[in-house]
């Protein structure tokens, strides 16, 4: 089980209130996380990665264990305290004012 | 007892402002979608409890959403409130903010790249919804005006989309460029006498009219004049505001354009100019009186490097001669220091007797005429920046 930190917009639309826990099979990674986030939450699909590249949206970014993993492959592995569910994989929306 | 619905879209959410016939007293709802850019929502016209609404942010993208209770409550279609997200097989019930263009050789005619600002190509990148059009005979399909310029449809009430994509494809999309605000489809006028035909605008490539439900289409920018491309009367790369047609009369059109205030009388074919003694042809909205065919508002703007009303004095501007002759609609506006602006999409009219006309400016104010302009109150004063005004005439 993982634990992921969504951004309030998110939770919102996702209509839920803390943490989202989530079961993995196989290696965490930031692709597998973020599947099993869209599976259980499909009307989140579009607005962490883009609908047709599957790229991060550029004002979104990744962060856990105090890393920003951002710019991480997408198929690297998570670190293991995120794995074990330890730390939370945090999704943030980039401060950009407004 | 009749009444009226102002669905107003903002750039930190959506409010619905509702109010009897008399349009006297108003109750300003909470926020909908708070933080979030809400380019536009509207009402169908055959079903008004069924609204769409177009939710955007630079950080999560594009959301559609639905309500079919009159905006009492919303959901992303697809996702109703309270139900799994998922079919029984563990598919997702559609993805309503998914705008993916066609690139398909049958239909979408791969269409790589349009014109930047400064002419070199660049990629057809998927911004937001800038309008949501519903269809005049069925709930369930809704046309959606994009940024960057395209136009999409959905049939089953907002669940999934499909470019049409021969607007793109018709020929001259690779030499679409954008306007200040993005290369945006801003305007679309259905045609309640006939169902194939449709007119498009696009900030700034010009106007489009299809005649046989999007299968092919043309530009109708003949009789524009716009000094700042190279070629003031090209086919295409003209930065039409807005477009405004009465229903008893879908061969008239009313333009706003970046400059110029433009009528035509045959569906676009040609245009004209009906400036006449406007203070400034410049400006972003227009719209036509309810019952009037001939009448028509538009609110001028002093400039395009300068967006707001000249001399500081916020004034309507009305023809009742289908244009060139012009009156200044001042009573119950600010008259002085007064330095908002009015979107293109800011500006709706309602069906009641007398004509109601609203419009919302960027400072966040919402107005309301009761009849027919001659006379203007504040329905609210504090909004987020408006961008969008429709109105829903309830009977």
């Amino acid at each position: 089980m993982i634990r992921v930190t969504l951004p309030p917009h998110l939770r919102k639309l996702a209509h839920v209130d803390g943490e989202v826990q989530l079961d993995i099979e196989g290696e965490v990674t930031q692709r597998s996380a973020l599947d099993a986030l869209e599976a259980r939450y499909p009307m989140l699909r579009g607005t962490i990665r883009d609908h047709a590249t599957h790229r991060r949206r550029a004002f979104v970014r990744f962060f856990a264990c105090g890393q920003d993993l951002s710019h991480e492959l997408p198929d690297a592995p998570l670190p293991d305290a995120v794995a074990t569910g330890a730390e939370s994989f945090m999704v943030v929306g980039a401060m950009a004012g407004g | 007892m009749s009444g009226v619905r102002v669905l107003v879209g903002t750039r930190k959410g959506a409010f619905i402002l509702t109010s009897d016939g008399k349009r006297e007293k108003w109750d300003i709802s909470a926020p909908q979608f708070a933080g979030w850019e809400i380019y536009h929502l509207k009402g169908s016209l055959v079903d008004p409890n069924r609204i769409y609404a177009s939710q955007s942010s630079s950080w999560f993208g594009q959301i559609i959403q639905r309500s079919d209770d009159g905006g009492k409550t919303w959901h992303q279609p697809g996702t109703p409130p309270g139900e799994p997200t998922t079919a029984p097989d563990g598919t997702p019930k559609g993805e309503s903010n998914k705008f993916v263009y066609d690139t398909s050789s049958e239909t979408g005619k791969p269409l790589t790249t349009h014109q930047w600002y400064d002419g070199t190509p660049h990629p057809w990148e998927f911004k937001r919804v800038w309008h949501l059009e519903p269809s005049l005979t069925d709930p369930d399909t809704v046309y959606a005006g994009v940024e960057d310029a395209a136009l999409f449809r959905s049939s089953d009430g907002g669940q999934t989309w499909q470019e049409l994509a021969a607007l793109r494809g018709h020929g001259s999309g690779s030499r679409w460029q954008p306007g200040a605000g993005g290369m945006c489809l801003h305007t679309i006028l259905l045609d309640s006498s006939n169902q194939g035909r449709m007119f498009i605008a696009i900030s700034s490539a010009g106007a489009f009219r299809t005649d046989d439900g999007g299968k092919t289409w043309r530009p109708i920018n003949r009789g524009l004049r716009s000094e700042q491309i190279p070629d003031p009367t090209a086919e295409v790369g003209h930065c039409v505001h807005r477009i405004a047609m009465h229903r008893s009369r879908p061969n008239i059109l009313f333009m706003q354009k970046h400059w110029d205030v433009m009528r035509s009388d045959d569906a676009g074919d040609s245009w004209q100019e009906i400036s006449g003694n406007l203070p400034t042809d410049f400006g972003f909205v227009i719209d036509v009186h309810a019952h009037e065919p001939n009448t028509i508002y538009v609110v001028p703007i002093k400039s395009d490097s300068e967006h707001f009303p000249p001399d500081g004095k916020l004034r309507v501007y009305r023809s009742r001669s289908g244009g060139n002759e012009w009156e200044a609609l001042t009573q119950g506006l600010p008259q002085s220091d007064c330095y908002v602006n009015v979107l293109r999409d800011a500006m709706a009219v309602d069906s009641l007797d007398k004509c109601g006309v609203y419009f919302g400016t960027t400072g966040g104010q919402v107005y309301a005429s009761a009849d027919a302009g001659d006379s203007w109150a504040p329905i609210v004063r504090d909004l987020p920046a408006v961008v969008s005004v429709e109105v829903q005439t309830l009977l």
